[in-house]
């Protein structure tokens, strides 16, 4: 059997396993790299970038039939708006496959070797892997596991037929009539708005009382709004109970108790995700759990030395930013740096119509910690540069302490807003003050300027509104 | 007839791996369940493996000082039955035998005192369970440096530590800053990992101090006679002949005091209950080195003289002084002696070297007044410090011993005279 022996083996090439490969190459520590799919991860082949990919191709959709039903405020009139789902499929994997062959060629520059195939550990330092050409052994010194998360299905809707996951609802090939969403989070929105805008009769099914559990009401809101607005049915505090007897249809326990019946096309389960951890023989190395997810510390270490974790595999929030962080983190921590986690905040995007994104704490969280805050909340009611661009609603909060002005959070929904998610994250790891970002020169007209139209008004001295 | 694969259990200390110190079996052996087939250590700790199936061995996955890796296979062993693959558990029994917990010595690099704000007071006082605040530049340059954010008073807005609060830092750390001096709180610790001699050293204290009650004995002993004999046996010395300490007068000494309690002359055994005593007096020297502490064995004192015993000891510290003392000259000692030198105090507490009865502890010799009866004396006098294993040795035989010996040595002759 192949043996191959280096000074670090990581496991899963997604964005945590992928980033902490090429940093280690860089480094100069001889690298491994093990993949069982294509480069990327969930996040490159079917998490973020397809969904955006959809989403956008969505929202250019739903532009042009909005004005060719006349109904553009902007004055423009065309004749009419069609869309070959196969064909933005096409694109969408156009994108793809070009990010991730440009990962296999940044892992190749930075000296890193990849091997295709499945990872089973066989003891503590050495794994094995199923390749195209036999079985290959690898043997390392240290050992990053990032194998990442899959999605998680319900035990009365298992995927399969019209029941699928996030993954299959990136590469449908025809528009469902009607789709079904489980799920209020963010995945399950983004995608319902998106086929919804494509001409999808959309349904989403929440089992809490709020869509987007994890965001206060105010973010919220003009994201429900909107969803009125596209003619998205939104059932709160609901329960799916399972397919009708000819599966044409979903049974759904309202609010109200009373069982209702959605007919539907496809279902699309978006209940969460979770790690993975079986089947690579992690089970029998007794690695410590916290919950599901494998524990680690501040330096992404196990409780088994020379054996670290990175990104979905170690827990919330399952964002590719924080397992590139970790990666990179790690392969310093394995150079010999000293380095360990000291982020701030990890900030959050939701690209649902409109955006959301949040960078440390909410009112109520900050609250909630026992500080005495101020809060200031410019609306893009009052920003130019949203009204020229028909799209104004939502707004830019900060959070900051009373005594110092230290700012604590920042959110924004709009918009676009999720490109605030910088500046959002620089200032809160800089330190900033509500005066830093008052005295900070915004350029105009951008909706920029909210933020520090936010930070004045938390000052007392909004001069916009 | 079936074959089974033992694993290298998970030992249990987030290790992924252990190394491997004893065999207890060799292939062809025939092993019982639960019988101990392998010791491996980890850092913390030596951990025997038992068997869990009756058979015979067939094949070992490792020499002895290897590193294996939890999981992968150690030991075949052939049984009657049918096969497969066994993860031994450590049965928590077994477990701590050797378990030792070295108090690690916590440094302090930065050697800082807070230093108290020379300029305007701050507007803001920092919560302490909070993070401190920094950018990331100036977060990873005190990570770099080894330096506790906490420790740094921040001098921008809201309390934001800047580089120049850690140049300064690092300016007045050390010096006590002017007027207002508090002594900070330090709270950087740094962990070293035990290796090499060190780890071994600190394993065999461990061992010691855990498993042998000692007693220490501390007399003092009056060595102006010895010390006039030593001197003009120095001076009157042929040149091919060593120059003489009191150490092998001491080992003399203790040859004749053993010949009379040969219960202290040995080794004991406290799995088995057995006590050896040996004919042979083997005295172990422990000596400093720059690597750390190491015990040569002068080999069968009982047949050397004078000067072979202080050749002998200076070729054995020479040998441990460059690393190319073997084995054998470093293990195999029935009595060890403890020597500081120069530096060896009033008193010390000497551990005794496992698994031995007696150690004697040499302390140093300085003039003191001494009462003759009429008047002060100045005398050379140097106490022995000296423990025993109280499991063997009961408080009068102790006692009994070192007086033997302060006899000895203080009328030097007797040590020359044959019995």
């Amino acid at each position: 059997m192949k043996e191959i022996v280096c000074k670090l083996l990581v496991i899963g090439a997604g964005p945590g396993g992928y980033v902490c490969a090429i940093r280690a190459g860089q480094l100069g520590i001889d690298t491994v790299i093990v993949e069982e799919s294509k480069p990327g991860g969930t996040c490159l082949n079917v998490g973020c970038i397809p969904s955006k990919a959809l989403i956008h191709a969505a929202e250019e959709f739903a532009v042009v039939r909005r004005m060719a039903a006349g109904r553009s405020p902007i004055g423009i009139r065309v004749a009419d708006a069609a869309i070959d789902l196969a064909k933005t499929i096409g694109w969408k994997d156009g994108i793809v496959g070009r990010l991730t062959s440009g990962v296999s060629t940044l892992l190749h520059k930075a000296n890193v070797k990849i091997v295709h195939g499945r990872a089973v550990f066989r003891d503590g330092k050495t794994v094995e892997v199923e390749t195209e050409t036999g079985a290959q052994i690898i043997r390392a010194d240290t050992v990053v596991i990032a194998t990442g998360s899959e999605p998680v299905d319900l035990a009365s809707l298992p995927f399969g037929g019209r029941v699928i996951s996030s993954t299959e609802a990136l590469s449908l090939k025809d528009l469902p009539e009607k789709l079904v969403v489980v799920g209020g989070g963010y995945i399950g929105l983004e995608l319902g708005t998106a086929f919804a805008k494509m001409g999808s009769e959309v349904t989403v099914v929440e089992a809490l009382p709020q869509i987007l559990p994890q965001y206060d009401a105010d973010l919220v809101r003009p994201v429900l709004r909107k969803l009125g607005e596209l003619g998205i049915r939104v059932l709160t505090s609901a329960k799916a109970k399972g397919l009708s007897g000819d599966g044409n249809a979903l049974f759904v326990e309202a609010a109200d108790s009373q069982e209702q019946q959605l007919p539907a096309d496809r279902i699309l389960v978006t209940v969460g995700r979770k790690p993975k951890t079986t089947g690579s023989g992690l089970e029998e190395l007794d690695l410590d759990r916290s919950g599901p997810y494998l524990r680690i510390d501040e330096r992404c270490r196990t409780s088994m030395r020379g054996i670290y974790a990175i990104g979905d595999v170690t827990g919330e929030p399952m964002l590719a930013h924080r397992a590139m962080a970790q990666g990179e983190m790690v392969a310093e921590i394995v150079a010999g740096r000293k380095r360990a986690w000291d982020k701030r905040c990890i900030p959050a995007v939701c690209f649902t119509d409109p955006e959301i994104v949040t960078a440390g704490l909410s009112p109520g969280e900050a609250r909630a910690q026992g500080y005495e805050i101020r809060v200031g909340q410019f609306p893009f009611s009052a920003n130019g540069r949203a009204m020229t661009m028909h799209s104004d609603e939502g707004f830019v909060r900060v959070v900051a302490r009373a005594d110092s002005n230290l700012v604590l959070g920042l959110q924004a929904v709009g918009a676009g807003v999720s490109e605030l998610s910088a500046t959002f994250a620089h200032a809160m790891e800089m330190g900033a003050r509500l005066e830093d970002i008052a005295g900070t020169i915004h350029a105009h007209p951008t909706r920029s300027e909210a933020i520090q139209e936010a930070a004045l008004k938390a000052l007392g001295h909004a001069l916009h509104t | 007839m079936g074959e089974f694969t033992i694993k290298m259990p998970d030992v249990g200390e987030g290790v992924a791996e252990a190394e491997l110190v004893e065999w207890h079996v060799k292939a062809g052996d025939p092993v019982r369940e639960d019988m101990v087939i392998a010791a491996v250590m980890t850092d913390k700790a030596t951990v025997e493996i038992p068997s869990p199936v009756t058979g015979i061995v067939v094949w070992l996955g490792a020499e002895i000082g290897d590193r294996v890796a939890v999981k992968a296979p150690l030991v075949r062993i052939e049984t009657a039955g049918e096969g497969g693959e066994i993860r031994t558990e450590i049965p928590a029994a077994v477990t701590p035998a050797k378990a030792l917990e070295p108090p690690l010595p916590a440094l302090d690099l930065t050697k800082g005192t807070v230093p108290k704000a020379a300029t305007a007071p701050r507007e803001i006082v920092a919560v302490p369970a909070e993070k401190p605040l920094a950018s990331p530049a100036v977060r990873l340059f005190a990570r770099e440096n080894g330096i506790d954010l906490r420790q740094v008073t921040g001098s921008g807005p809201a309390g934001r530590i800047l580089r120049e609060d850690i140049d300064q830092f690092f300016a007045h750390g050390a010096a006590p800053f002017p007027a207002q001096v508090v002594p900070g709180r330090k709270t950087t610790t740094e962990e070293i990992k035990l290796t090499g001699l060190r780890r071994r050293i600190a394993e065999k204290m461990s061992l010691s101090a855990s498993r042998i009650p000692h007693i220490t004995y501390v007399e003092e002993i009056d060595m102006t006679a010895l010390e006039e004999l030593r001197a003009t046996m120095n001076r009157d010395r042929k040149p091919e002949q060593p120059k003489l300490t009191v150490l092998p007068f001491l080992m003399r000494a203790i040859v004749k005091a053993v010949a009379e309690q040969p219960n202290l002359n040995a080794t004991f055994d406290d799995h088995t209950g057995v006590l050896t005593r040996h004919g042979a007096v083997h005295i172990g020297i422990a000596a400093q080195t720059p690597a750390g502490l190491v015990v040569p064995v002068v080999r069968h004192t009982e047949a050397r003289g004078i000067w072979d015993c202080a050749s002998e000891m200076n070729r054995l510290a020479e040998a441990a002084r460059t690393g190319s003392a073997t084995r054998d000259e470093l293990g195999g000692s029935t009595i060890t002696i403890s020597s500081l030198g120069a530096l060896g105090g009033i008193v010390s507490t000497p551990v005794i070297n496992h698994p031995e009865v007696a150690i004697i502890g040499v302390n140093k010799i300085a003039v003191r007044p001494v009462w003759d009866g009429t008047q002060f004396v100045p005398r050379k006098m140097m106490n022995l410090s000296s423990s025993f294993d109280h499991r063997i040795v009961d408080g009068w035989d102790a006692a009994t011993f070192v007086q033997r010996v302060r006899v000895l040595l203080e009328t030097p002759a007797l040590i020359f005279i044959e019995s």
